[in-house]
């Protein structure tokens, strides 16, 4: 392999037999440049989902309450469950260590004013942890804090497109705003991945909020993240668990699937990595048998280069040529056709992959692209098509008597 | 008259080929005998087993049954490496045809053996231009086969089967595609080459070819008819 005489021998045919070269080496490129295709598009596929995702912790476990199905221990069934601040308190002793953050969510649709504009948005009351439950992004000024909740102070923290539709270009930290009448004042400014709808979200303090609404201790919701060292079952048992203790305390039948509802992300999560682990198959099938039909190709095309080259093959070995050095020369021009071929396969695709980048996000492909790993493992891959693709081939050139090879034409 | 070591020594040698269901036997027996520094001419019709004869001794084709000693040492059960490094070392050839590598200019064909050899580059380009010299086309060096005459091309053949320093050429019919006087041209060289010390086996069917060698053998279906010296 590393014999430089050798490689000196192989340039010189092959430069020499360019045509011959080229046409060996399209099916490579061909199916190379289809293989990272399609791994580009397949990472474009699983971008777009981890996309999709991004808005809230993919820790995270929503609890809703609603009206029961099932009548049990004397209550009739469509009895109404309100969530309360007490169940958050029975959550914490409860699980403890197992609950990372938590906040209660009571939601609103209210009018906002500032000045001369004014707009219908969003309102979710919350506590400090639902920063980390939603991953809020403070752009300026700071999230609601517990000092917030103990006061019950009217303070906001607002979307970034709230501030630039009530605000234009000018900033709105400090400054106060109404909402449904009363004024709070904005202490922060945030972004959020999940999109626009996001961040025309206002945030303001629980407390305040169940005041304000009259909702006493009431809350619409509960938002938890389970403890990230949990794996997925014990995730989903958790998320489970979290269910039956809550019907539990509000006297509702085990079986009832209403009354309280959970929303597990751990399931979503393995859900979704069912899919994508599908999508990877599908890829890889395809992906691998675009790349045997192209060491086929190239194997065939080897077999009629050395038909071709039997005369040559044959004055080599009157020469003095053993088997093993026409087999190692045969064998290690496959592999360095296929490899210099299949490597600009590789540079076209991903060139490729990076043209349409932009122009692909609507079909639901984000930033389609391979990664360092793959491209390693195409070109050991390349390697062993290459010794695959010239082994057949080679073992004939081998097997040639050196006078049957001289009397071909 | 001397004797001088035998280089080829060849006692009842058969040879047939299958032919489907039957088999054509080719050579039936041959006894001969080729001491070193001998130039000799083998003659025949077609299908006389000259050229079969040719091909076992260039150790290009393998003999049923018989003995056969080249350079003293027994032929048999040779495999392909082996084969091909006892023709690398002690043969060379001529063809009719030329059998040059058409991609490689001249300097490249008649390297080629010492590559085999295991030579170094610088070496064995430095030997192919000495022996091309020594064929009268040095000039002719970097010059593809097409690019040359047929008697030209000879030359360049000539200069690869000697660069290895064989002790024979084995020559088939190498003046078959030449015109009269380029054919004495190339027989002339080839009987210097003898009085260097050089064994020659050349094949032919033109007595005038084979008049200028110094031994005769004739080959009828498959045996010796005549070995006389010239």
């Amino acid at each position: 392999m590393f014999d430089l005489d050798r490689w000196h021998e192989i340039f010189e045919a092959i430069s020499k037999n360019k045509l011959r070269t080229v046409l060996t080496g399209f099916t490579v490129a061909f199916a190379i440049l289809l293989f990272t295709l399609l791994f580009g598009v397949g990472n474009g596929l699983q971008n777009t989902f981890k996309k999709q995702f991004a808005d809230d912790a993919n820790n995270a476990i929503f609890i809703y309450a609603d009206k029961t199905s099932k009548a049990y221990k004397g209550y009739q069934a469509g009895r109404e469950i309100k969530l309360k601040n007490d169940d958050l308190k029975f959550l914490v002793n409860k699980f403890g260590d197992k609950i990372q953050f938590m906040s209660p969510r009571i939601y609103n649709f209210l009018k906002t004013t500032y000045q001369n504009e004014s707009s219908m948005n969003d309102i979710r009351a919350v506590k400090p942890d639902h920063q980390f439950l939603e991953n809020t992004i403070i752009e300026s000024g700071r999230y609601i804090n517990q000092l917030d909740l103990e006061r019950r102070s009217k303070v906001a923290v607002i979307g970034r497109l709230v501030e630039k539709d009530l605000f234009k270009n000018r900033s709105a930290l400090n400054k106060n705003i109404v909402i449904d009448g009363l004024s709070y004042k904005v202490v922060g400014v945030f972004s959020d991945e999940g999109g626009d709808r996001e961040e025309r979200m206002i945030y303001i303090p629980i407390t305040t909020a169940q005041g304000i609404f009259g909702r006493n201790d009431e809350v619409d919701q509960i938002n938890i993240t389970f403890n990230p060292e949990m794996n997925t079952e014990e995730a989903i048992a958790f998320g489970k668990d979290v269910q039956q203790e809550l019907r539990k305390k509000h006297d509702i039948d085990p079986r009832d699937d209403n009354g309280i509802r959970t929303q597990n992300m751990a399931e979503a999560n393995q859900q979704v990595g069912q899919m994508m682990f599908g999508i990877n198959l599908v890829v890889l099938i395809i992906g691998l048998g675009t790349l045997i039909a192209g060491i086929v190709g190239v194997s065939n095309i080897m077999v009629y280069v050395v038909k071709e080259r039997t005369k040559e093959l044959g004055i080599r070995k009157a020469l003095g040529a053993t088997p093993a050095a026409i087999v190692g020369m045969i064998i290690q021009e496959t592999i360095f056709i296929t490899a210099l071929a299949g490597y600009s396969g590789l540079i076209v695709g991903i060139g490729l992959l990076k043209w349409m980048s932009p122009h692909v996000e609507e079909y639901f492909i984000t930033n389609p692209s391979v990664s360092k790993s793959v491209v390693i493992g195409a070109t050991v891959l390349l390697v062993v098509s290459g010794l695959i693709a010239g082994y057949l081939p080679a073992k004939r050139a081998a097997s040639i008597k050196p006078i049957e090879a001289l009397n071909s034409r | 008259m001397e004797t001088k070591p035998k280089m080829i020594e060849i006692k009842d040698l058969h040879k047939s080929y299958p032919m489907g269901k039957d088999s054509l036997h080719v050579l039936k027996g041959l006894n001969l005998e080729i001491k070193e520094g001998e130039f000799v001419s083998i003659m025949g019709a077609s299908g006389s087993g000259k050229s079969t004869l040719l091909n076992i001794i260039g150790l290009l084709d393998t003999h049923d049954t018989g003995t056969y000693r080249l350079n003293d040492e027994l032929i048999e059960n040779l495999n392909e490496k082996k084969a091909a490094q006892l023709r690398n070392k002690f043969l060379g050839f001529i063809f009719q045809s030329f059998n040059l590598i058409n991609y490689k200019n001249a300097q490249e064909n008649v390297a080629l053996p010492l590559y085999y050899a295991g030579m170094s580059r610088k070496d064995r380009n430095e030997q192919a231009l000495k022996y091309l010299d020594k064929v009268g086309i040095k000039d002719w060096a970097h010059h593809l086969p097409n690019e040359m005459s047929g008697g030209q091309k000879q030359r360049v053949a000539i200069a690869r089967a000697l660069v290895s320093h064989p002790k024979v050429i084995l020559a088939d019919e190498p003046t078959g595609a030449l015109d009269s006087e380029t054919s004495h041209s190339v027989m002339d060289l080839l009987r210097e080459i003898n009085k260097e010390g050089m064994t020659i086996i050349v094949i032919t069917h033109e007595e005038e070819i084979a008049k200028a060698s110094d031994r005769i053998i004739r080959l009828k279906d498959g045996i010796i008819v005549s070995d006389e010296k010239v």
